[in-house]
């Protein structure tokens, strides 16, 4: 299907073009206060709704992106004509239905899409912060977004919902605001990093850190780490896939019909990678990598952490986990169903069938949609 | 309604919180639902089971019954539900005293394998009994044991479980007149 053909047809069973926008607040003498300490403002965020939001402002959704992603979640971008990262779940008749609910996707603070971040221009120098900008948390992204939140007058979420990271902002939004939401939907998440996810993390960031043209974080005068970058993106999507993916995607195919006997990519994976790689690099902030796997390495609601003070939660959690997914197993989705049920929380999970590895909850769309349909129609059961 | 999932929705009191292992498709929970406004939670570790107990609104765990309740405080359900898995689960003295543990009360139905049918084929043509309530060749059977009325009651003495109400269904109802050779199933509400 050429391009055009497809944006026709995603025009039909999608919400159509889409416009960003921007929502600024934490203006001084009152910027937004951070875990670390340290302060910012003001603080713009970027920002897509979906769907109407009703009279009594009840069926409200913010759904939460990952690492790389943006608030681009639906339809077509007025921008660069792009379908939105979760386009396959929301929209007219999907899974978050934008006839019934109002759909709220922000960028993350820290990111590089729109949101305020490392490439962002300090108001102090009127040069980019690089890294003079704060170290952020996964509890500084939800901070922020409550802002946004209301700024439209939401008391109470219908249902906040993620995956990987974006998951980790859902549970936040659940420890940290028990009562400003109805129900969770964390999908292919942790409590917190493991010391695998840790390392792999470090490694993406030495990736960064060892390319010359990072420059201590002050390169936008000179342009990105681009190798460094690309690397670090390379690393990721190892972790995104699972053996078997790989094997049925690639397997050991060969670019060219023979092996080249030098260092270039003669296999299918190779150029897969150098493509996802270079790619990624025209799109996404080196800092905003950086700082964004810092948060996620921060990152820990686990024992006594997770909605403190509280003995019983009313939040309905739904929690989604994919066999494959190795970057972030199973196990760390049991155990947030074990902490929540010593907090006598009525919870779903599902340990869902995929061969995608961690990349599932993007792609694995038909049984999450299914589950997810279902588990909102039903909000209002007791 | 089936005879024990009617026998269950009677013992159990309006609002109660209520844990099903092994809930299936969620049709007894969805009935404590409607009729006691009970607050339920199963565990089932078929997946197109779940999908429906989903789509009827309840709230349901992927596991196997074994390895989840160790999790769960003391006294967190008022009751604990094992209807029709007792002979499907591995370790079935744990899943009884966890039950015990962590539900007020504990209801166990079974199929009893004593039943004069049962007896009868064993006896007469030499073959493992095929019934209404025991419906499986061995070779696809998902039993992995079988028990007696008479071998229950056996065990909770054993184990000083107090069976506080017991209830035998035979092919037209409940019974109460030599239960282990006529009953086909049995539900026992017990307490520590």
């Amino acid at each position: 299907m050429d391009i055009t053909k497809k944006i026709e047809q995603l025009k039909k069973d999608s919400l159509g073009v889409i416009h960003t926008q921007y929502f600024t607040f934490a203006e001084p003498p009152h910027p937004l206060q951070l875990k670390s300490g340290r302060s910012i403002g003001p603080v713009t965020i970027a920002y897509e709704t979906y769907g109407k939001l009703n009279a009594a402002k009840s069926n409200a959704i913010l759904v939460c992106h990952a690492l790389s992603g943006d608030a681009h979640a639906a339809g077509i971008s007025a921008d660069d004509k792009t379908p939105g990262w979760w386009d396959g779940l929301i929209g007219p008749g999907k899974a978050l239905d934008t006839h019934q609910y109002f759909v709220i996707c922000s960028n993350v603070i820290g990111g590089c899409k729109g949101s305020t971040g490392p490439s962002s221009i300090n108001p102090e120098t009127g040069k980019p912060y690089a890294l003079d900008f704060p170290m952020i948390t996964i509890a500084d992204m939800v901070e922020a977004q409550r802002h946004l939140i209301d700024f439209f007058g939401i008391e109470k979420l219908l249902c906040v919902i993620g995956g990987s990271m974006g998951g980790m902002q859902t549970l936040q939004w659940a420890s940290a605001y028990p009562d400003r939401v109805l129900s969770a939907i964390p999908i292919a998440t942790a409590l917190k990093h493991s010391p695998q996810q840790i390392a792999f993390n470090e490694v993406i960031r030495q990736s960064i850190m060892a390319d010359p043209a990072w420059r201590k974080g002050f390169y936008y005068e000179h342009g990105q780490p681009e190798n460094g970058l690309a690397v670090a993106r390379m690393i990721g999507h190892i972790t995104f896939m699972s053996d078997q993916s790989m094997e049925e995607k690639f397997s050991r195919r060969l670019k060219n019909d023979n092996l080249s006997f030098e260092f270039t990519d003669d296999f299918e994976v190779e150029g897969y990678l150098r493509y996802r790689g270079y790619n990624f690099v025209k799109r996404f902030d080196a800092n905003s990598y950086l700082y964004i796997t810092k948060a996620l390495d921060y990152f820990d609601l686990s024992g006594a952490h997770f909605i403190p003070d509280v003995k019983i939660t009313s939040v309905r959690f739904l929690i989604i986990s994919f066999k494959t997914d190795w970057l972030y197993p199973s196990y760390q989705s049991q155990e947030i169903v074990r902490v929540l049920k010593r907090k006598h929380a009525f919870t779903t999970y599902f340990d869902l069938i995929s061969t995608y590895g961690h990349d599932a909850f993007l792609i694995e769309i038909d049984d999450e949609s299914r589950l997810i349909k279902n588990f909102l129609a039903n909000l209002h059961q007791p | 309604m089936k005879p024990d999932h009617q026998i269950i929705t009677d013992i159990i009191h309006e609002g109660a919180h209520v844990l099903d292992l092994g809930c299936g498709n969620g049709e007894l929970l969805s009935l404590l639902r409607r009729h006691k406004k009970a607050l339920v939670q199963g565990i089932e570790l078929d997946e197109e089971q779940m999908h429906t107990c989903v789509e009827n609104g309840l709230t349901v765990l992927q596991g196997d019954i074994e390895s989840g309740l160790a999790d769960y405080p003391d006294q967190s359900f008022d009751y604990v539900i094992l209807n029709q898995i007792m002979q499907e689960i591995k370790k079935a003295d744990y899943v009884i005293q966890e039950s015990l543990r962590l539900g007020h009360k504990v209801i166990v139905g079974f199929p009893n394998f004593a039943h004069l049918s049962a007896r009868w084929t064993l006896f007469f043509s030499g073959k493992t009994p095929i019934n209404e309530a025991l419906p499986y060749y061995w070779f696809e059977t998902p039993n992995i044991r079988f028990l007696t009325i008479s071998d229950f009651i056996d065990y909770c003495k054993k184990k000083n479980i107090h069976i506080e109400q017991r209830y035998y269904l035979g092919k037209k109802g409940r019974i109460s007149f030599l239960p282990n050779l006529f009953a086909q199933n049995a539900i026992f509400v017990l307490t520590k």
